[in-house]
């Protein structure tokens, strides 16, 4: 006869199995990227104590991409991202203050929802093509900052739009019926009530957004992206290198790449984007303490 | 003033609109560029032949242009990432809902969220340097690079969507069911198995299709670690090329207003309506969901 209580034994243990078949491999890719990418930033110091060595850091790519460092790509990349925010902060802010604030339950507002989903599901190669024929062709911006921070913007809309909405919809409402009492109009409620007490969970989906927008490669591959550039761009219609594609390019383009040089570029990318998800998540977390509602 | 005031507020207020109206705007947007440069090449090549010819050689003189070859390559990596992604997918979203205690649950969560925050081009190169030479040597293959290491770097990478979504749908069933089957005597398990998972059944099927969708839709990973062998894959163990990877590969190269431009383009075009109608229909299953 089968024992329900040692199938339940079974069930549960082969699910613990799945989930550590899952979670083992992220901690795996984490420990390895850091472990070998390391080397390419620390130096022999004295006494055999191992140094900081800034060069990879600031320094040109060298040689081909051979030898040097990543600066470029770290400051294109930190273009990119910028652009990328002032482009899609403020539309994404006033689409989430509409849908939270103005939009009724309705067709509408239903069709725009479902526009957010489906903005969220293109694929990234798409967005590139995209960039590619409204920005750099149609509108000749040429492959450029500009370009590939119209088309990150874009991209990263969805998570600023349904975060913010979030944080908005999370402000009770009757602070917003005290306001209005008041004789405060709509406008002057939002102004200076509703936002003001969602700007945590604001701050929060901006910071996710970046985050995003610095990881992402596809969007980048022909609207702004370029493969050896060792200089600094000097305004937003010059070309730039970008970190992801430059970990792309020296892992797969280039030949007898120095392994330390792709895992310490694959490190200050991972870098960059955790310790952002990681400022997102404190942000969250003491905004949650803090709440008073 | 007042009036002043109103006239800035009724300013504001119709940009607020504009800005609603945003997403509409770009989703139509990106279609209409899609549809203005891929529509094209329909000029050179019929619908049915570019869908279902079987040779992609873009760029001899005059160009061939089917895209079977990577529309099966597509089909066979998310087949492959499917069959491992949702067994484990649904396994793992169980267990951070229903077994683990509250503090391995949260490290759980931040584990998974970890992983959807690694980029995609990080993911790639540690596969071609950890899953490539693994899968190589385990079968014994000329090269590893293949749709098998492809379909799982794929199942990986969809794990943070199916196991966030299917969470979800599992918690949003009525505490209730699951406390009248543990009334009748069940054990957890048959709780969980006869009760819970049929409950949340709408929300495990959007779970399971945005995650497929996520893997169609993903570019970089899958082109540094398939191969890129624009020919019919016969097995799993071949290179292979997706929609996404071409595109990504040779848009780079191709002329601007060339047939090969176009042609990529209405890959594009097949990449957006997969997608489409994917999220459409997860959509769809949500909402009846919250009904």
């Amino acid at each position: 006869m089968r024992n329900p209580l040692r199938t339940e034994k079974i069930a549960f243990s082969l699910l613990f199995l799945a989930t550590l078949l899952i979670v083992v491999p992220v901690g795996l890719t984490v420990v390895i990227i850091i472990q070998k990418g390391l080397p390419a930033m620390l130096n022999r110091g004295q006494a055999g104590i191992p140094a900081i060595n800034w060069q990879f850091i600031t320094d040109i790519p060298r040689q081909g991409m051979r030898a040097g460092g990543i600066f470029p790509a770290i400051i294109g990349t930190a273009y990119l991202v910028s652009g990328a925010i002032i482009f899609a902060l403020p539309i994404g802010l006033m689409a989430a203050i509409y849908l939270s604030e103005y939009s009724r339950d309705n067709f509408l507002s239903r069709i725009i929802k479902l526009a957010i989903v489906n903005l969220a599901g293109v694929p990234s190669v798409v967005y590139g093509l995209f960039g590619l024929a409204l920005f750099v062709v149609f509108f000749k911006f040429g492959a450029s900052i500009l370009s590939g921070s119209l088309t990150l913007g874009i991209m990263i809309l969805p998570i600023i739009i349904t975060t913010s909405r979030e944080a908005l919809e999370s402000v009770p409402y009757s602070f917003r019926e005290v306001s209005r009492s008041l004789g405060a109009s709509k406008w002057q409620t939002i102004r200076h009530i509703v936002l003001p007490n969602a700007i945590s969970g604001i701050l929060t989906g901006t910071i996710l957004g970046l985050g995003r927008a610095a990881g992402e490669t596809a969007p980048i591959l022909f609207t702004v992206a370029a493969f050896y550039l060792p200089q600094l761009p000097k305004s937003i219609f010059d070309q730039a290198m970008a970190l992801p594609y430059h970990l792309y390019v020296i892992s797969t383009q280039v030949p007898n790449v120095d392994e330390k040089i792709r895992y310490g570029t694959a490190l200050v990318l991972l870098v960059l984007v955790l310790f952002m998800n990681l400022v997102a998540i404190i942000i969250r977390y003491r905004f949650r303490k803090k709440k008073k509602w | 003033m007042i009036s002043l005031r109103k006239s800035k507020e009724f300013v504001v207020e119709k940009l607020i609109l504009i800005c609603g109206l945003a997403s509409i705007f770009f989703v139509v947007l990106i279609f209409l560029f899609l549809l203005k440069e891929g529509l094209a090449v329909f000029k050179t090549v019929s619908p049915f032949n570019f869908i279902l010819g079987k040779s992609w050689y873009p760029i001899s003189e005059p160009p061939q242009l089917g895209i079977l070859p990577l529309i099966m390559g597509s089909l066979l990596v998310t087949l492959g990432a499917a069959l491992i992604s949702i067994p484990l997918g649904v396994a793992c979203a169980v267990y951070i809902s229903e077994v683990a205690s509250l503090k391995i649950k949260e490290i759980l969560k931040a584990g998974i969220e970890l992983l959807a925050a690694i980029p995609s081009v990080v993911l790639g190169f540690i596969g071609m340097v950890t899953l490539v030479p693994w899968v190589k040597t385990m079968f014994h293959l000329p090269t590893g690079l293949t749709a098998l290491s492809g379909s799982i770097m794929l199942a990986f990478m969809a794990m943070p969507t199916i196991v966030s979504i299917a969470e979800d749908a599992l918690y949003s069933v009525p505490k209730s069911y699951k406390e009248g089957a543990l009334a009748l005597g069940a054990t957890h398990w048959q709780a969980i198995y006869r009760v819970m998972l049929p409950a949340a059944s709408s929300g495990l099927l959007a779970a399971v299709m945005l995650g497929i969708g996520r893997v169609i839709g993903e570019t970089m990973a899958v082109m540094m670690i398939t191969g890129n062998a624009d020919a019919m894959p016969n097995s799993i163990l071949q290179p292979v090329r997706t929609l996404t990877a071409t595109i990504a590969a040779e848009m780079g190269e191709a002329v601007v207003g060339s047939e090969h431009y176009f042609a990529l383009f209405a890959v594009g075009i097949v990449l957006f309506v997969i997608s489409f109608m994917i999220n459409v229909t997860a959509d769809l299953f949500l909402h009846k969901r919250a009904k």
